[in-house]
């Protein structure tokens, strides 16, 4: 049989996000791939560079959808040191508290993510119906669903909302009660057994070759983690512990969600508990909204997305508008080199299961 | 034995196992059907939004004042500033209103944190559909977009002290207290310093209010900002030139005085000023004018004009005067200014007061103005030493200017005696003075002021200082019409300084008479009568009184400062016949021509005491006599 080229994506149930492989296949197998990044490139980079500091606050979460909150902190985080500010800390805590449950929120989706790929639909809906219920909350306190627009420059927006504190824990009881069945349901599934164990496998010298960072690295047994390795807010003050796998196959990614979802809660936990009262942001500069200076420098700032480490490059030549700012999309690696490399040799349906359990974004690597 | 030791080795490590595959665990997922669904029927159900929700805008129209800063936070340009027609116009208001274009709108609520009224707010509502697309752009009104009764609309995301993307209050510039400044002339508010004037700049949201509302439309906006950008040069050329793109409209020569005196109209209207303090216009105007070195002054402004040979003659070099001259000299003409007093500033030179406005700081205005080619001839009197029908013949066209100079009085009984004295011969007399010029004034222990104007305060801190200076203690009883201190036509700012200084004031009495000691003819005081009413219903002036209520004031001297007076003993009366007069003032046309083509009037006598509307009749009146002499002026005749 000969070589045919089939196009995957840039719409496809398996995808989050428009994000194109070209595969040359024979049979069901996979010679060649060629990812095709590019579907959604807005240019956001460049953009940045023609607006105000804060106005690129609502351009930056759309960077990444599902885990919005990341840009904005690695944004304000990056703008803080340049600026040397001391953000007051409550909103360090708030921020924590955000960056958790946005992890919770995105592990969830990808749940139902790997339901696309092997077929397997109501691991989807539940889990899409639970995540709902973090959204619930990031809508309470941010006035937004998806796009929070809630971390800023020297803090966060508004103080947590009344009644916000008893709500936050009245859902994490809840999805930790739900966990065990996540487990029960997808994880000891046997479509899932048959369909991810042994699939798109890496190897931990792979991964760091070709960069990958996250669950990825740490399902091949790497306890690497950019809270605990490059402690950013209050991540040194919390415990939390850093679950690993060693089979690095896409079960053992899927596997790692439930644990890493425990830890969220037990970090959040923990921050509602040594949260004190007071500011929730502080100023970066003089002046009003639209004349917002940072001093003249340079910051990267970095954090751990749930697909591995997030960064970002904020370059300031002392004016209203940055001067450049370069994003470090977690799943860059995977997305490009880990499907040119790893892909020849597997069958056409396990690439999606790559795509999907490595968590391929695709507007972070087409910026 | 090994299955377990490995299992020790993975908890030590914190590694997960993947879960054993099983049969029956999928069947969990029956558990589902007995629960309820999670998704919400829509139009049958509902689902309300979170408190903060960042739904559809609404916008007080009452409230709002158009300025413009919602959209220019607007990251997606979403929002556009719309004319709206038959609106009514007034001053810090501008006759537009946001309208938002729902297919950009990116929902982040920057528009209503910066919102500088808090009109404009985000509601709860968030389902809208229709088939046209152009209902999706929209000038929010109190009744949302769903055109709902505002009392149903449920407010959503509003703008709090956290998430206040303005910046409310004034950075003041440094000060003497009180206590040290009562002993000296000494200009008491320093300068900013770079640091507290860039800050300040920074206040500043380019809305252009400000601008509509100077008489000179200043370009306000444009000067702060190059002040925000450091580049000190630029701002000057702003104040000095204005806009070159409209015949330099809101150029200032003046800048240095106004920056330091100028009844500040623009500050009133500042939209930082609707929830916090205005922007410190007239200290940023300051700080430009004394960090430019004059030697630089010429290379930052310049005016591309060739010579004419028309002469035009100004009497008067007040701010009007100069004014008229500097725009005239840019335009090409040959400018004489005509001044009685021994040096040039009218008003500014003798009426304000050293320590609001010191010498160097108007020398520096007038230097400028002088190397633009205005001479300017001191000493001069028309009507004098030189007569009107002589400028007449030597000049193409004539600008008067001369302001306000004669005092009024109160003319109650007693009032003719030798220390009853007017606040402005006075201000004249003490400026002399202490520039050494002229001989001590006399200054008695205990002063009695008539006034609840700015000349009042002027007379009665000067006084103050002279006192402290001379008997080192202050006695100044201020007492006018006007019963509250917002009433008083003196600026807030100006009573709240006189008090800090000792000065006692008491509004709300009418002077009766002046009070002698019994066989001396030395004063004692002044009776006064409690004043009820300032001005009748059709808000004129015509103040009652209630007899009933006396009071007496001590002092040993009694001051007028009860308003001023133009004298026009130096126009001849055939031209003043055809002059056309209002009460004491002279009208014009709005190029500042008078009923005789060749007379320009303009300043305190065509338009009341006010510096910087007798710098923009200055300029009115240039173009006027450009216009008048049928020559653009860059045009060699």
């Amino acid at each position: 049989m000969g070589e045919m080229k089939l196009f995957f994506g840039p719409n496809h149930p398996g995808l989050h996000g428009n994000f194109s492989v070209h595969m040359y296949v024979e049979g069901d197998t996979v010679i060649r791939a060629r990812p095709v990044p590019g579907f959604l490139h807005r240019g956001f980079e460049k953009l940045m560079e023609r607006r105000l500091w804060y106005q690129n606050l609502a351009l930056i979460p759309r960077i990444c959808v599902q885990e919005p909150d990341i840009n904005e902190a690695c944004y304000a985080m990056a703008i803080e040191k340049i600026a040397k500010v001391d953000v007051p800390e409550r909103a360090q805590w708030i921020r924590m508290i955000v960056l958790e449950l946005a992890r919770i929120a995105n592990h969830m989706w990808a749940f139902g993510g790997v339901g696309g790929p092997t077929g397997m639909y109501t691991s989807m809906y539940w889990s899409v119906s639970d995540r709902d219920k973090v959204l619930d909350l990031f809508e309470e306190l941010s006035g937004a669903r998806i796009y929070h627009m809630y971390i800023i420059p020297g803090g966060v927006r508004k103080d947590f909302p009344p009644h916000f504190e008893e709500k936050l824990v009245k859902l994490l009881d809840y999805i930790e009660g739900r966990l065990p069945e996540y487990e029960t349901f997808v994880l000891k599934n046997r479509i899932l057994h048959t369909r991810l164990r042994g699939i798109a496998t890496i190897d931990t010298e792979t991964c760091l070759k070709i960069g990958v960072t996250g669950i990825g690295l740490r399902a091949t047994g790497v306890p690497y983690d950019i809270r605990k390795i490059a402690p950013y807010l209050f991540y040194d003050r919390v415990e939390f512990d850093v679950p690993t796998a060693t089979e690095g196959d896409a079960l053992a990614r899927i596997s790692l969600k439930p644990q890493e979802i425990r830890q969220s809660i037990r970090i959040i936990r923990q921050a509602l508990e040594y949260m004190p009262s007071g500011p929730v942001n502080t100023k970066i500069a003089d002046g009003n909204g639209l004349r917002i200076r940072v001093p003249k420098g340079m910051a990267y700032a970095k954090v751990e997305s749930t697909r591995g480490e997030y960064g970002y490059l904020v370059v300031s030549d002392g004016e209203e508008k940055p001067y450049r700012v370069a994003v470090r999309g977690a799943s860059y690696p995977q997305g490009l080199y880990g499907v040119e490399h790893l892909m020849p040799g597997t069958r056409i349906d396990d690439v999606p299961i790559w795509l999907d359990t490595m968590g391929v974004c695709a507007p972070e690597i087409d910026r | 034995m090994s299955e377990k030791n490995e299992r020790n080795e993975r908890n030590e490590k914190n590694e997960t196992k993947t879960l054993q595959k099983s049969f029956f665990a999928p069947l969990l997922g029956w558990k589902a059907l007995f629960e309820k669904p999670v998704t919400i029927r829509v139009p049958k159900e509902k689902r309300e939004a979170a408190p903060r929700y960042r739904g559809f805008h609404i916008n007080d129209w009452e409230k709002c004042i158009g300025c413009g800063t919602c959209s220019r936070i607007c990251p997606t340009d979403a929002i556009t500033m719309v004319e709206v027609p038959d609106m009514k116009q007034e001053y810090g208001m501008k006759p537009q209103r946001p309208t938002i274009d729902y297919g950009r709108c990116s929902f982040c609520g920057m528009c209503v944190d910066i919102c500088t009224t808090g009109s404009l707010q985000m509601t709860r509502e968030y389902i809208f559909f229709s088939h046209d697309a152009n209902d999706f752009y929209y000038a929010p009104t109190e009744r949302g977009l769903l055109d709902k009764e505002p009392s149903e609309i449920k407010v959503g995301w509003t703008r709090d002290e956290s998430s206040e993307l303005l910046d409310l209050d004034r950075i003041l510039p440094d000060a003497m207290e009180s206590s040290e400044r009562i002993d000296s002339f000494v200009e008491f508010v320093k300068a900013y310093s770079k640091e507290q004037a860039v800050a300040e700049a920074a206040r500043c949201v380019e809305c252009g209010i400000c601008v509509d509302r100077c008489p000179q439309h200043m370009r306000i906006p444009e000067y702060i900002k190059s002040i925000w950008k450091d580049d000190l040069k630029d701002a000057l050329k702003w104040l000095l030139k204005g806009d070159e793109e409209q015949s330099n409209l809101g150029a200032n020569p003046l800048s240095g005085v106004c920056g330091r005196v100028c009844t500040h109209r623009c500050e009133e209207v500042c939209t930082i000023s609707h929830r916090g303090e205005a922007v410190a216009i007239r200290w940023l105007k300051r700080y430009i004018v004394d960090n430019v070195p004059i030697e630089e002054w010429n290379d930052a402004v310049s005016f591309d004009t060739s010579k004419t040979d028309k002469k035009v003659a100004i009497v008067g070099s007040g701010p009007a005067g100069l004014s008229a001259g500097y725009f005239l000299a840019s335009m090409g003409y040959d400018v004489n200014v005509y001044e009685s007093m021994n040096r040039p500033g009218g008003v500014m030179r003798y009426g304000i007061p050293k320590y609001r406005l010191p010498d160097e700081a108007l020398d520096k205005d007038i230097a400028f103005i002088e190397a633009m080619g205005v001479k300017i001839l001191t000493g001069v009197a028309v009507g004098r030493d030189i007569s009107f029908d002589e400028l007449k013949n030597r000049y193409d066209a004539i600008f008067i200017s001369t302001g306000l100079t004669l005092g009024r009085s109160t003319r109650v009984p007693g009032s003719d005696h030798p220390d009853v004295v007017q606040a402005l011969p006075l201000l004249r007399e003490i400026r002399d003075y202490l520039r050494g010029e002229g001989p001590e004034p006399k200054i008695a222990k205990r002063v009695v002021v008539i006034g609840g104007g700015n000349v009042a305060m002027d007379i009665a801190r000067s006084l103050a200082r002279l006192q402290k200076m001379k008997y080192g203690e202050v006695n100044v009883t201020l007492t006018c019409l006007e019963r509250t201190y917002e009433e008083m036509p003196a600026d807030l700012e100006e009573i709240e300084e006189a008090i800090e200084e000792g000065i006692t004031i008491n509004p709300g009495w009418g002077p009766k008479e002046v009070i002698f000691f019994p066989d001396e003819d030395k004063i004692k005081g002044l009776k006064c009568v409690k004043c009820v009413e300032v001005f009748d219903e059709n808000k004129r002036f015509n103040p009652k009184y209630d007899e009933s209520q006396v009071s007496y004031f001590d002092g040993d001297m009694i001051i007028e400062a009860i308003g001023q007076a133009p004298d026009y003993s130096y126009l001849p009366e055939e031209w003043k016949a055809k002059i056309q007069f209002v009460g004491p003032r002279i009208l014009t046309n709005n190029l500042r021509q008078t009923q005789i083509p060749w007379l320009f009037a303009g300043g305190d006598i065509v338009n009341g005491p006010d510096i910087i509307h007798g710098i923009a009749d200055g300029y009115w009146a240039a173009r006027g006599i450009d216009e008048y002499l049928d020559s653009n002026g860059n045009v060699e005749k």
